[in-house]
């Protein structure tokens, strides 16, 4: 069975265009966001997903974790599928993104406590499990009771992935988890989330537009470009395939366009980043 | 059997992880529930000397009695508006916070998540209620000598089972309008106060408007409060407001709880399960 199965999924969303027809009427139109995506991931496999800016990268993230329901095809998470068992896939699952997104008055023992509850956690195993895991994630532990509002940026992201693995997931969603991060925290986090998967039964799944990151992590690297996913290879691989020394170049020999270009055109699709 | 009492707890603790939610946000906010707590009071206040109004004006009135009948009034307008803010934030600052994807993508059953923002919230505005009912019953210095307070407790704990059931469906709104949503819980609070006799008796409005106060929870509770308050009525002798009460408490909530689903859905759908919606 596999970790992870799509199969021609698709999703799109309804834009209305700024400028108005000849009878005053904002025209809607589709907006493809994922376009026949198939692929899957074996347990215990790490698989990076690369993509500009509204490529439908956290589109396909937020499929997963049940956020979103597709328009077509299907998703498979340990078989369960994401929208008729999505408790069940719920249970399996869980997510950093690009925002650390917490309840900044609250500390982040108290954002971590409650968070554990809605997977089932009471507050006897919370109490020893939260210190634990922030030590793990290098969080300093005698700040755990201190607003999320006084963390920086790189802790507020530790803590974020502390709330993923509090719950055990066996399909790690990261969504850019070091974008906007310096550059040590960065490496910080690769690191762990190498450990977890180095030292737990997790699968990850890691959208990104770091190159770098990708290719360091991940078994094998797909590359989604405007809602499909053109490949889905291991590093190596991919270059052969497009005849490239290194991932930019294979990414630009398979999209046409250079992976830093962000063109007027994504960002008018208006599909999630 | 056993996997039913551990998917029960599971459920349970989840409940129990919204109340916590709320407390710590409540502990972090100490000073705002203060500042809250004054703008509740003042208002209360703006209602009551009304009484005091008429009596300067030549009214001939029992005073003490019209004082207590629109501090009544009053402190149910703030608790439903307590429980109904309470109720629409379960996703409108989850969505400020951006925690809405966390909480929603949760193996938690949508009832259990909306259940334990209801229990928290007449919970809370239970406390607020009853620090507000006796400070300014205390600052008017009002006589209740008849008043039966435990009745009147038991018959607003059965109206708030409806109250929460109408919160959440308009706890969806935001869900649908992000930007609009949460006003409009609000407008639907000022609908239902309005029908339900909250400074006047039912009996002053128009036909059609008498025939809507009969489907509105709070009707019961500010004449079943009145009678309790004021006459000394026991539950026994409030049955007349308190099974209307169960009715709609009995068709709310789960109608609440479907509301709200088809609008998680639709947000599905659409997108709008998002920080910026």
């Amino acid at each position: 069975m596999f970790a992870v199965e799509v199969h021609n999924l698709r999703k799109e969303f309804f834009r209305r265009d700024a400028e108005r027809s000849r009878l005053r009427r904002r025209r809607r139109r589709r907006v493809p966001a994922l376009e026949d995506v198939t692929f899957a991931i074996e347990r215990g496999e790490c698989v990076a997903i690369l993509g500009q800016n509204g490529s439908g990268k956290s589109t396909l993230v937020r499929v997963l974790s049940t956020l979103l329901l597709p328009d077509g095809g299907s998703a498979r998470i340990f078989g369960h599928d994401v929208v008729a068992e999505s408790r069940a896939v719920q249970r399996l699952v869980n997510r950093v993104s690009v925002e650390a997104s917490f309840f900044k008055k609250m500390s982040s023992e108290e954002n971590l406590a409650y968070a554990a509850r809605f997977y089932g956690l009471p507050p006897s195993k919370t109490r020893r499990l939260i210190p634990e895991i922030l030590e793990r994630v290098g969080f300093p532990v005698d700040r755990r009771h201190e607003g999320m509002e006084d963390l920086s940026r790189g802790m507020q992201q530790k803590v974020a992935l502390a709330r993923a693995l509090l719950t055990s997931p066996v399909l790690l969603l990261l969504d850019e988890p070091t974008t906007g991060l310096d550059p040590r925290s960065k490496i910080e986090v690769q690191e762990f989330v190498e450990e977890v998967w180095k030292t737990q039964d997790a699968t990850i799944l890691l959208c990104t537009h770091d190159l770098r990151e990708a290719e360091l992590l991940a078994h094998r690297v797909g590359i989604l470009d405007r809602g499909r996913l053109l490949c889905l290879e291991p590093v190596d691989v991919l270059n052969e395939r497009y005849g490239a020394d290194n991932l930019e170049e294979a990414f630009f020999a398979a999209t046409g366009r250079a992976f830093e270009e962000e063109e007027d055109e994504d960002a008018e699709r208006g599909v999630f980043a | 059997m056993r996997e039913a009492a551990a998917a029960l707890r599971h459920e349970f603790i989840g409940l129990s992880g919204v109340v916590e939610r709320n407390w710590y946000l409540v502990k972090r906010y100490a000073w705002w529930e203060v500042a809250f707590f004054f703008w509740t009071a003042a208002n209360t206040l703006t209602i009551v000397f009304i009484a005091k109004g008429v009596q300067a004006t030549g009214g001939k009135i029992d005073i003490d009695r019209l004082t207590t009948i629109l501090l009544i009034g009053a402190v149910i307008w703030s608790y439903l508006g307590i429980v109904f803010e309470i109720l629409i934030e379960t996703v409108a600052w989850e969505r400020w916070e951006g925690t809405i994807e966390y909480t929603f993508m949760a193996p938690l059953t949508r009832a259990v998540h909306l259940l334990g923002t209801g229990v928290f919230a007449v919970l809370y505005g239970l406390v607020r209620a009853t620090i507000v009912f006796t400070v300014i019953a205390a600052f008017f210095g009002l006589h209740m000598p008849n008043a039966n307070f435990g009745s009147a407790l038991v018959l607003l704990a059965v109206a708030s089972v409806s109250f929460v059931g109408i919160g959440m469906m308009t706890a969806v709104l935001p869900l649908i309008s992000p930007e609009k949503g949460t006003q409009f819980g609000y407008v639907a609070q000022g609908l239902m106060l309005v029908v339900s006799g909250v400074y006047y008796p039912v009996s002053v409005l128009p036909t059609a408007m008498q025939w809507i106060a009969k489907v509105s929870p709070a009707t019961y509770a500010l004449r079943g409060m009145r009678r309790a308050i004021l006459n000394g009525a026991g539950t026994g002798a409030l049955w007349g407001d308190v099974w209307p009460l169960i009715v709609i408490g009995v068709i709310s909530v789960p109608l609440g709880i479907w509301v709200f689903r088809r609008g998680e859905l639709h947000s599905k759908k659409h997108g709008k399960l998002k920080r910026s919606g």
